[in-house]
């Protein structure tokens, strides 16, 4: 089961199964800070598992990010939305001190 | 509506000067492949393409990173760390990861008995890789296994 909040992509990848929550990118298993709406949206995703019966079925959840909807508006910004970073072969780790565990537990070495 | 991100995203690299953007379509359906048991009795492996890896194990690098982590189901959220090319998109997940790793959730749902079990490990990738070559040819059977040696019977593939 592919869930995520990319109707488009997942249609273009033909995805056996496909669970869309329309919420802005980096949220597809729930609103922050929200465990009732995580639980919600993941239980939903999995009980299609076992209700889908045919290929390329895409189920929309009726999760509402807000009442407005106004976040469409800026990811379909041309000059805005997804800000890539350099592309190196530089570990990015999130915090500083991550660097230090991965080299503590040996998985990083230099 | 929702976001036609295809088409946002191919005009976003056009603008830039980039190389015009070019999606993978799939050309063939999928197999269709039923769940072999009721959910209540499955196990349930996870793959999340957001660049997570849990404290201790490496970041990601971004420039088509292939390499994939093993990440035990039990983690704490606290211990959960995202790096991804798109960073932007981790705003929310770096202060609340079950926002893209749901492990909280997966763990209350084989709790109740939802579902039958959730694999030891779950799995992640970073998702911005641009050679369709190489997500074909390494990060897809790399998963594929890592999923198998899990004995599960389905997957939540979660998308960031």
């Amino acid at each position: 089961m592919c869930l995520g909040s990319a109707l488009d992509i997942f249609a273009a990848g033909r995805a056996p199964r496909a669970t869309l929550v329309d919420y802005p990118l980096g949220h597809s298993t729930g609103k922050p800070f929200d465990p009732a709406d995580q639980l919600d949206i993941v239980r939903a995703a999995l009980a299609g598992l076992q209700s889908m019966t045919r290929a390329e079925t895409i189920t929309r959840l009726p999760n509402q990010w807000d009442t407005q909807g106004l976040w469409r508006a800026d990811a379909m910004r041309a000059d805005g939305g997804d800000a890539r970073q350099p592309r190196d072969e530089t570990p990015q780790f999130q915090h500083a001190d991550d660097r230090a565990a991965a080299r503590a537990s040996g998985a990083l070495r230099d | 509506m929702t976001v036609a991100y295809m088409q946002a995203i191919a005009e976003r690299y056009k603008a830039i000067g980039y190389t015009p953007y070019r999606w993978f379509k799939a050309e063939e359906g999928p197999a269709w492949m039923p769940l072999a048991k009721p959910l209540a009795d499955s196990r349930i492996g996870v793959l999340s393409t957001a660049g997570a890896y849990a404290l201790g194990q490496m970041a990601y690098h971004y420039k088509d990173d292939t390499s994939i982590r093993r990440i035990a189901s039990l983690t704490p959220a606290a211990e959960l760390r995202f790096s991804h090319i798109t960073e932007n998109y981790l705003k929310d997940a770096r202060r609340d990861p079950d926002c893209l790793v749901p492990l909280t959730a997966l763990r209350a749902l084989a709790a109740e008995g939802f579902i039958g079990g959730l694999a030891d490990e779950v799995f992640s990738c970073m998702g911005g890789v641009y050679s369709q070559r190489r997500v074909r040819e390494e990060i897809a059977p790399a998963l594929l296994a890592a999923l198998r040696q899990q004995k599960v019977d389905a997957a939540l593939l979660v998308a960031m």
